[in-house]
């Protein structure tokens, strides 16, 4: 058998991204950096090689006003992707995407709507700080009319994207910086992922775990781990965060009877919250003990390492969680941990992999 | 000018760019990690334009802050702990280098968010007048800022109300890897001020005596008329956009380019004048350069030693007492 192909994950959005501007002529690309040297951390590199500055295009920075230019040009006929390197920077445009994009179809009676991807990513690690290093899904996911896309997988990227560029509904499409270098199958061509579905990643009894975007890649880790302890967790990849495939974790949750789910972003009025929610309200009486959420704490992000060493929440949060809602006992808890960690106690924890030198 | 406020000009230059110059050394380290925007090339302006200021008058300012800071007399102690990410940095390592400030010296602060600090400057202005304190209010920013809406909205109530505010956009012609004239039409920037109502003017932004005396003028303005004045100096960034190296290597800017701006030292041009017009002794230049380049290193040796917050207090802050 032919090995199959594998990309980073910038390249997946690359490919899904200059495949729409193939197929899609009335796309193009827009955001500060786009058509630069750096290519938005590699993701839209030397497109504007390929399709000209006309579809591949730089901005002023005039993150509301061009996302409202985005919008009038959705309106009459394009499908826009506007890009901002971090999600921070979207507040400028929230006026632009809540009151106007998110509500246009709705509130004109299904009469016209906007086909507009807005797509950004979430920073994190090498003093980003607390502005440009945000979690702000939540924001969007309360949003109605918005849809709310966050991959973890090159394959997923790449599907969903193309999924989102198709879908005639603002998206808003966020990748979490740490998942930029990590590769996977990516198949060539064409193909769809589809919007509002989550992906069972590993079927199991014990628990349900479901997680978003860079959060996966640590449930997987800790899921390694606690397999080795005879556990045997179902992980689900939520993928589209609205709208939400609670359908896919219900049916879960029902056969486990455990729930945890991992969000990167704040836990009080999160994400998280809402899918324990729906979780409660459809699986009360199957559950053996109350659902967990894992998140950040109600903090801005510390810019100091000193600190954020103990912002993230990490693997080893999740495997306590984990076994402490199996009814572990405190000291087989912590001789776990103590096993299991060691590997990692030498990484630097603000960075995703050895390779990075800041700055980002 | 007198020669206490030629030599104060070079002392601030020479401070800035010795701190710059530092941080490039000691960044592959990786010890300072978090992102920083140096000012290398564009030193004169901060000089130029705080010179002119008196403790009580506030600056805010960008991501690209250093300068800004140290011009307004900021510790250098606290800039380095705070990259360093230590407790005992500025912002008590909460901030680092996007995120400056020094109440002692009225710098009120610094954030890398475009466009965020220009209405709090206004404000400031607003402030200061309500409380009828007389001091001015500065704020520094790029070119690329000019393109916010929040720019328009801060000028058009700065005008219509007559607040002191010195606006100093620094344009070096870029913001990250793209050119101006890929951001903004053919015009000047400090024609746009004129559109609201405020009396604008364009200098050379590498000659720190040309800054000193638009400034002073302007200052004095506001100071005198309670109204806004507008400034945009022409400056240039020589080193990559985030980060300690050159980066002509990328292609946005040739190599040439830089150079021809790297002739244009603001502090060698400012040495030489100094010299050759005898109004300082190279015994003179030599002593303030010794004197801080030690201020210098006891500022890394401070940050190095200090320690992290520690961890009972990652939660501390996010409300005020
Ligand atoms: C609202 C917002 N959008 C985008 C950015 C990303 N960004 C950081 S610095 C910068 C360049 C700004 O250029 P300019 O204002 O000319 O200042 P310079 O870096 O040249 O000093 C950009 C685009 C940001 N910080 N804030
Ligand atoms: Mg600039």
């Amino acid at each position: 058998m032919a090995k199959k192909r594998e990309l980073k994950y910038t390249e997946a959005i690359k490919e899904a991204t200059d495949l729409c501007l193939k197929e899609y002529p009335t796309s193009f690309i827009i955001g500060p950096g786009v058509p630069d040297p750096k290519g938005t951390f590699g993701t839209t590199l030397k497109l504007v090689d390929k399709y000209g500055q006309d579809r591949v295009l730089d901005m002023p920075l005039s993150e509301n006003g061009i996302t409202g230019i985005c919008i009038g040009a959705a309106l009459t006929g394009m499908r826009p992707i506007l890009v901002h390197q971090r999600i921070d920077f979207t507040l400028l445009a929230l006026d632009e995407i809540v009151n106007n994009a998110a509500k246009w179809h709705y509130m004109f009676g299904g009469i016209s709507s906007i086909p507009m991807v807005v797509r950004t990513i979430i920073g994190r690690g090498w003093g980003q700080g607390s502005q440009h290093s945000q979690n702000l899904q939540a924001l969007y996911t309360h949003i109605p009319g918005l849809k709310v896309i966050m991959p973890s997988t090159p394959y997923d990227a790449k599907g969903l994207f193309i999924s989102s560029v198709v879908d005639n509904n603002p998206i808003i499409f966020i990748d979490h910086r740490w998942l930029y270098n990590i590769t996977g199958y990516v198949p060539e061509g064409t193909y769809q992922v589809p919007i509002g579905k989550a992906k069972i990643i590993r079927k199991g009894s014990d628990i349900t775990i479901a997680s978003t975007s860079y959060m996966t890649l640590e449930s997987i880790k800790a899921s390694k781990i606690i397999e080795k302890e005879g556990v045997d967790p179902e992980l689900i990849d939520i993928r589209t965060l609205k709208p939400l495939d609670s359908d896919t974790i219900i049916k879960s949750v029902r056969k486990t009877g455990r729930f945890m789910v991992l969000d990167s972003g704040w836990k009080s009025g999160g994400f998280a919250s809402e899918v324990i929610t729906k979780v409660v309200e459809n699986t009360f009486t199957n559950l053996k003990t109350s659902p967990q959420r894992i998140c950040l704490p109600d903090i801005p992000t510390p810019t100091t390492r000193g600190l954020t060493r103990y912002y993230y929440p990490n693997t080893k949060d999740i495997v306590q969680t984990v076994l402490k809602m199996l009814e572990w006992k405190s000291n087989d808890i912590k001789s776990v941990i103590s096993k299991s960690m060691k590997r990692e106690k030498n990484i630097p924890w603000d960075i995703p992999d050895l390779t990075f030198t800041g700055p980002f | 000018m007198d020669k206490k406020t030629q030599l104060s000009l070079f002392q601030k230059m020479y401070l800035i760019r010795s701190m710059e110059e530092k941080i490039v050394e000691l960044y592959p380290e990786q010890e300072m990690r978090c992102p920083v925007h140096l000012c290398i090339g564009q030193e004169a302006v901060a000089a130029g334009v705080c010179e002119n200021l008196t403790k009580e008058d506030y600056v805010f300012s960008n991501h690209r802050s250093h300068a800004h800071y140290l011009a307004k007399g900021g510790d250098p102690k606290g800039l380095l702990a705070e990259l360093y990410g230590k407790v005992t940095g500025c912002s008590r390592g909460r901030g680092g280098s996007m995120h400056l400030i020094d109440l002692s010296v009225n710098f009120i602060g610094a954030t890398p968010i475009l466009g965020g600090t220009i209405p709090m400057a206004v404000g400031a202005a607003l402030s200061s007048k309500m409380q009828g304190k007389g001091n001015i209010s500065v704020v520094f920013f790029g070119d690329a800022a000019v393109e916010e809406g929040i720019f328009h909205e801060s000028l058009n109530y700065a005008s219509l109300r007559k607040l002191p505010v010195l606006f100093i956009c620094e344009n070096n012609l870029y913001s990250v890897q793209t050119p101006l004239s890929k951001r903004q039409p053919n015009r000047k920037i400090s024609s746009v001020a004129i559109g609201h109502s405020i009396k604008s003017y364009r200098e050379d932004g590498n000659n720190v005596v040309k800054v000193y005396d638009l400034a002073k003028k302007s200052i004095n303005k506001i100071r005198k008329a309670h109204e806004p004045i507008f400034l945009e100096f022409l400056t240039y960034r020589w080193r990559e956009h985030c980060g300690p190296y050159y980066d002509y290597n990328l292609g946005y800017r040739s190599k040439e380019e830089i150079e021809k701006w790297e002739k244009q030292c603001p502090l060698k041009k400012y040495k030489r004048n100094l010299l050759s017009k005898n109004i300082v002794t190279s015994k003179e230049i030599e002593q303030i350069s010794h004197n801080i380049s030690i201020e210098i290193e006891e500022a890394v040796d401070f940050a190095k030693k200090s320690s992290f917050p520690p961890r009972n207090e990652l939660e501390k802050f996010v409300y005020s007492e």
